[in-house]
């Protein structure tokens, strides 16, 4: 069984239709990373695959859910399907430690003690084990975004999903997270990646997506993709990102 | 014209102040605890229940702002009576205080609900909370946190208010002020002390408040930045 299948999505915003029939599947242990210009839907599919936003028509598989729309199905859709965002999203109010226990213990009840180790675990995985006790506002945005990703680890889902998570950084802070993402690759994680990274892309993903006016325009193994695009609005963005 | 101030009669009255200014407190701090507790209860109600309890928290929260607090304070002391509910001044003076408090604490705690940034809530959605566990987590600290000075001033304001309740003869403050102006016939000397004691008790009430926003809300001065900082266009 695939980790994710989706099957002729339609989405649309209003009048205005965004995801005109995409269809993906990625087998368990993938990392896919989807490339393509501003507005083509990237971010939309990502987000209709935890069930953030709502299809029209078609279908999405996830580990075993069918995205369905009620708080109880998508409760536990989202207990196995974790998702980083550009803006971190970190609660400000809470320490690093508070912000990565938090989940576990109120949605599946993990005893204090079990979600605390567990925190340390995915917080070392990050390398940001001295910060447990700090506030997200005294840290550097690729530290945060290092937090969320472990937060996310710490519901330990089966499959991630990375929407464009070094965009917001200083260039010379969009390593270090890379570097986690590499590294969670390799040990197996199943990975939906949204980036501007195309280096990242072409040589940690196993397969890449390049999505144009809201279609799957062309996929394929990532070294192939890049080194030979088939259709001219592939060459074109590659070309694009060159500069 | 020439005004001899004699404060000394008036002053012989400081143990009968004292309960006055005793009162004042308790009914401040009492009003404040409860009407903040309804508040936060009413704020999730309209942020999570359903739609038409949501409709009567407005209606309420617009009823109890747009009447005079004296007005309130006249219903429950001689108006309940007639349905049978009997309470002394002192707990009319609670009551009407906490309920009207409470009006205004949930519109200002709205404002701070609602500049909690959508990315925020899509955070917890996306850890699997409910929407009851994420108003409960991440959305009511950091929005009390934004509206504290508000907050903070109308509770001020509340403890100002509070000398109204000497219309129903409450011996807080102004009530025990009122008593010892036709006792000594001092009327300027008798609220000269009143109007220092209120000062004292409002500055007091704000330094309180402040320390205690800084206290319990450690973060206020960095959520505006967390939020905005590499939010997506
Ligand atoms: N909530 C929304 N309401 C209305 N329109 C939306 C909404 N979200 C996205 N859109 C529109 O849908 C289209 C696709 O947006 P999406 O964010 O998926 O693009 P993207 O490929 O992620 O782009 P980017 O690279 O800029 O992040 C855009 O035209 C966008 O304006
Ligand atoms: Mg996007």
């Amino acid at each position: 069984m695939s980790a994710v299948h989706i099957e002729n999505v339609h989405k649309s915003f209003g009048k205005l239709e965004v995801l005109k029939g995409v269809s993906l599947t990625v087998e368990a242990g993938q990392v896919v990373a989807i490339i393509g210009r501003s507005g083509s839907g990237k971010s939309t599919l990502l987000r209709c695959i935890n069930g953030l936003e709502t299809i029209q028509s078609g279908r999405i598989e996830v580990v075993g859910h069918t995205v369905t729309y009620t708080d109880e199905k998508l409760r536990a859709l989202r207990k196995d399907v974790g998702i980083v965002f550009q803006s971190y999203n970190l609660f400000p109010h809470l320490t690093v430690g508070q912000n990565i226990m938090l989940a576990p213990r109120i949605t599946k009840g993990v005893p204090k003690e079990e979600a605390r180790a567990q925190a340390e675990k995915v917080l070392a995985q990050v390398g940001l084990s001295e910060k447990f006790d700090v506030y997200p506002d005294n840290l550097s945005g690729g530290q945060q975004q290092r937090v969320a990703i472990a937060r996310s680890l710490a519901m330990q889902p089966k499959v991630m999903l990375f929407d464009e998570v070094t965009s917001a950084l200083d260039p010379e802070l969009t390593g270090e997270v890379l570097l986690v993402m590499e590294e969670l690759a390799r040990g197996g994680m199943t990975m939906l990646l949204v980036t501007h990274e195309m280096n990242f892309a072409r040589s940690v993903a196993d397969f890449t997506v390049f999505m144009h006016q809201g279609k799957v325009w062309e996929m394929g193994p990532s070294e192939e993709l890049f080194s030979h695009p088939k259709t001219p609005e592939l060459a074109a963005f590659v070309k694009s990102t060159l500069k | 014209m020439q005004y001899q101030f004699q404060f000394n009669s008036v002053l012989a009255e400081s143990g009968f102040i004292m309960q006055g200014i005793l009162l004042t407190i308790y009914l401040s701090i009492g009003s404040i605890i409860l009407g903040s507790i309804i508040a936060i209860l009413f704020s999730a109600l309209r942020a999570n229940g359903p739609r038409w309890v949501g409709g009567l928290v407005d209606v309420y929260v617009e009823l109890l702002r747009n009447t005079p607090f004296l007005v309130q304070l006249f219903i429950i002391f001689f108006g309940l009576p007639s349905i049978g509910i009997r309470l002394t001044a002192d707990q009319a003076a609670l009551l009407a205080m906490t309920l009207n408090l409470a009006a205004y604490s949930t519109e200002i705690i709205r404002a701070g609900v609602d500049s909690i940034h959508r990315s925020q809530i899509e955070a917890g959605l996306s850890l699997a909370m409910t929407k009851r566990q994420i108003f409960q987590h991440v959305i009511i600290v950091p929005a009390i946190a934004k509206v504290w000075p508000a907050l903070s001033s109308q509770f001020v304001l509340m403890l100002l208010a509070s000398s109204i309740c000497s219309f129903i003869s409450v011996q807080e403050l102004s009530g025990v002020t009122a008593i010892i102006e036709q006792r000594t016939f001092r009327s300027f000397e008798s609220y000269i002390v009143a109007t220092l004691l209120y000062l004292v008790l409002a500055l007091t009430l704000k330094v309180g408040l402040l320390g205690l926003g800084r206290l319990i809300f450690p973060r206020v001065s960095g959520l505006s930045r967390v939020q905005v900082k590499g939010e997506a266009a």
